[in-house]
């Protein structure tokens, strides 16, 4: 380590930025994980659906699939855009 | 009834078929009779670690379609008596590996062996998927490394769905394996620690291999480096192998080698 080094503060390890970067992706692709299969059709097929009658954008159509001790509980979130005339 | 290990990791290049032919032959050293199976179809490559390319005759395909018996496909090591590979097809389509197939040579080597290597191919395809369907352990090879820590995340979570285990409610032992390790470049923080990605991959560490030149001279000449019981590498993998049957080994090769005072002064690097 350099003199003038001592007294700067310590930049983070690049492998301390690899671990930090690790941590938030896995735990994202870890929350799809144990989804069922069909949970991204079904998603589109239910879209496709709504789509008929009202107007609605890709991500405002939320399915979740949430596993209790005895049953499943499957979500589905519909976000309706705002009417223009009352 | 032999145990079915599978070698797998999501990233190719880390280490799968190295670290095969090197528990392959580790777990013949120590008296099991093992055999190994490349599930790679068309990029195989454990005849070529092995030592055994030019003695391919028969393959693992052949052997399902029956166009040949185990016994004429199966290669006997040269070196162990107690060791055999079982080659993958190099021309042959991969639609022509069926789990049917794949079940029926394995249930046919059940008791001819102790122990059954699969060596998976890169990715999540089928071959990956029927290399890990019948296994009753896993060896997730992993590199200190973003992309090889993701690819081994991913196959730990289809080890926990698409086995033939997990389908019947059971949970296979999972065992991390850790290679290419540079405990200088840890030290100076340029690598993800052993504490890092067990951390991360929450898998018991089955063993650590140093980031050795052992390795490169050992599958040039098709011998497994754990005969190089000189190499760090080879001595790290025969720990391993001693851990794969329950034994507790202390772990070595995880710190930075002491230098002495010399070629601290002199020494390069």
């Amino acid at each position: 380590m350099k003199f003038m080094d001592f007294f700067q503060r310590e930049p983070k390890s690049t492998a301390s930025v690899a671990r930090d970067r690790l941590k938030i992706i896995l735990a994202h692709e870890r929350s799809f994980r144990d989804q069922p299969d069909f949970l991204p059709r079904l998603q589109q097929e239910l879209l496709d659906v709504v789509r008929r009658y009202v107007e609605v954008e890709q991500d405002q159509v939320q399915v979740h699939l949430e596993s209790r001790d005895t049953c499943s509980v499957l979500e589905l979130n519909v976000t309706l855009p705002e009417r223009d005339e009352p | 009834m032999a145990t079915v290990i599978v070698i797998t990791s999501g990233k190719g290049g880390v280490g799968k078929t190295t670290t095969c032919a090197s528990i392959g032959a580790g777990l013949a050293l120590q008296g099991h009779k093992t055999a190994l199976i490349d599930f790679d179809v068309g990029l195989r490559n454990l005849d070529l670690v092995m030592g055994c390319e030019r003695r391919v005759v028969y393959d693992l395909i052949n052997v399902i379609q029956g166009e040949a018996s185990l016994q004429q496909a199966l290669i006997r090591d040269k070196r162990s008596d107690n060791l055999f590979v079982l080659p993958a097809s190099q021309t042959r389509d991969k639609e022509a590996l069926t789990l049917e197939g794949v079940e029926q040579v394995l249930s046919e080597m059940q008791d001819e062996f102790d122990f059954i290597i699969c060596d998976s191919p890169a990715g999540i395809e089928r071959g990956a998927q029927l290399a890990m369907y019948f296994a009753d352990a896993a060896v997730i090879v992993t590199n200190p490394e973003v992309s090889s820590v993701r690819d081994s995340d991913r196959i730990i979570g289809l080890l926990q769905a698409r086995t033939r285990a997990a389908e019947e409610g059971r949970k296979i032992p999972e065992h991390l394996l850790v290679t290419r390790y540079d405990p200088r470049r840890v030290d100076i923080g340029e690598m993800l620690s052993l504490e890092d990605v067990q951390d991360i991959l929450a898998v018991p560490l089955l063993g650590l291999i140093p980031e050795s030149e052992a390795v490169l001279k050992a599958s040039n000449q098709g011998v497994p480096v754990v005969h190089d019981d000189q190499s760090d590498a080879g001595q790290a993998y025969m720990d391993a192998v001693r851990r794969l049957k329950g034994e507790e080994v202390p772990l070595r090769f995880k710190e930075m080698e002491k230098r002495g005072f010399l070629s601290r002064m002199f020494g390069g690097r």
